[in-house]
């Protein structure tokens, strides 16, 4: 196990891990839940977005490390549970599960590419959304269809806002 | 603690705070007709283990009794056994004992019978220490009045003659020896002739013509003439007649136990001894008359 763990690492070399500034992540993390707040109410139709997931996604791409991102989605989907009508751990599973993946694929696959970042938001969106759909089917009884249209606008919009956010963020990086 | 792998160190963390979360989640989320999710939840993750830990107590309890009830029935059972055995060897040892009091009076008896014959009763210590030689040690010796030559007879019959007087003990030697004779004569016939020892456990009765009636069964007791056995004393049966040449081939078997002795009587007297006679048929009293003496025939 040692030795499978060891050559992991070998082969995930070459994937750059990035820092932040010290109180990056926080901010950007404030700064999604405050702008999820207020966006819908000057833009209703901006509901559709989900900032704190681009955040999770972003973060857990580039930390690259699984223990991390699946911490700080628990943390901004406990937030955003919390800035909702929603019961606390609705949205904390969900982005706990989207934190510790995209750490993972973060750690196997070069992110850094705009396309990239498109198709891993959108398949996030669609997986984040996949796990809110199935704990309120099983745990709240609030039955809720699995796709909607809706939900594909959205996860293409997320993912459109997710590059260009993500070249935002990327500023917030050390330099090495 | 079990070591978990780096790699999956963060999926089991993953796993954890998904679980909480979960709790927590359900521990908010109150249905109508249910109640709060997490004691329905609680309810139906518990029921079945509590279903099988009550079955499982149940048989656990039931094994556990029974395996009580058992290891006391084990323990009653060994205990019963250990009393059984302290019992056998208690019943052995009253029986020794009054197989002892018994032989002590039948010893009484004919010390009673013979209260003006000198004897002393003697417990048997040790026997020959070769194979070779029949011979007994009693307890008592030279300093309790036992001289060479004394004879030790039991009440069954004799048993043999001192040989050694030590000061505290004194060598037997018995009837069975190879070197050992006593005078005897046939109870019935009053025919006379010494009986000596073979070795064997059977005596040989030496000089009886082929003419003389010879029974098996018969009795054969002391003669007297030996002058160490007082007259009468039993010596044996007829175990074995066979015709031989100039005189028969009889075997005698000793009516003392002579494999088994525990206690015998010796007679405190080199003297010849007239012990008390127990009543015999008129036909004896007949023979004997008609009986001719014979010379003792006992070795040294």
């Amino acid at each position: 196990m040692i030795n499978d763990t060891f050559d992991l690492r070998s082969a995930e070399s070459h994937i750059e891990v990035h820092k932040f500034r010290t109180g990056a992540v926080a901010a950007a993390t404030v700064f999604s839940l405050v702008v999820q707040a207020l966006l819908p109410v000057y833009f209703p139709k901006a509901d559709i977005l989900d900032l704190p997931l681009l955040i999770t996604i972003y973060f857990g791409l580039s930390r690259r490390n699984p223990s991390t991102g699946l911490l700080l989605g628990m943390v901004i989907g406990l937030l955003q549970d919390s800035l909702s009508k929603s019961p606390l751990g609705l949205y904390g599973i969900a982005k706990t599960i989207i934190g510790y993946t995209a750490s993972s694929i973060g750690a196997r696959l070069d992110t850094e590419h705009p396309a990239a970042r498109f198709a891993l938001t959108a398949v996030f969106f669609g997986l984040h959304q996949g796990v809110i759909v199935l704990i309120k089917r099983l745990l709240l009884a609030q039955p809720e269809a699995w796709f909607t249209a809706r939900l594909g606008i959205a996860a293409g919009a997320n993912a459109i806002v997710a590059v260009f956010l993500f070249l935002l963020l990327d500023q917030l990086r050390k330099s090495s | 603690m079990v070591a978990i792998p780096s790699r999956h160190k963060s999926l089991v963390l993953l796993a954890g705070v998904v679980i909480v979360q979960v709790l927590f989640l359900a521990v908010q989320i109150k249905r109508d007709s249910q109640g709060r999710l997490i004691r329905s939840w609680t309810v139906e993750a518990i029921s079945p283990f509590e279903r099988t830990g009550a079955w499982g107590f149940g048989r656990v309890r039931s094994i556990w009794s029974h395996y009580f009830a058992l290891q006391n029935t084990s323990r009653e059972n060994e205990s019963l056994r250990r009393e059984n055995s302290a019992l056998k060897l208690q019943v052995e040892e009253l029986g020794s004992k009054a197989a002892e009091a018994d032989r002590l009076a039948l010893l009484i008896n004919f010390r009673q019978l013979n209260h003006n014959v000198p004897m002393l009763g003697a417990r048997v210590i040790g026997a020959s220490a070769d194979t070779a030689s029949e011979t007994i040690f009693l307890d008592r010796g030279a300093r309790d009045g036992i001289r060479r030559n004394m004879a030790v007879i039991t009440p069954d019959g004799v048993v043999g003659k001192v040989i050694e007087a030590f000061p505290n003990s004194a060598q037997v030697l018995l009837l069975t020896d190879k070197d050992s004779g006593v005078g005897a004569m046939l109870a019935d016939s009053r025919v006379q002739s010494p009986v000596g020892g073979t070795g064997e456990p059977l005596l040989a009765m030496k000089y009886v013509a082929n003419d003389d009636t010879v029974n098996l069964g018969e009795r054969v007791v002391t003669s007297g003439m030996d002058r160490i056995f007082p007259k009468d004393l039993p010596v044996g049966t007829i175990a074995e007649i066979k015709p031989g040449n100039p005189f028969k081939l009889i075997r005698v078997r000793p009516a003392a136990n002579l494999a088994r002795l525990e206690e015998v009587i010796v007679l405190l007297t080199l003297r010849p001894l007239e012990l008390h006679k127990e009543p015999e048929p008129a036909a004896s009293d007949s023979a004997e008359k008609a009986a001719p003496e014979q010379p003792t025939t006992a070795k040294p």
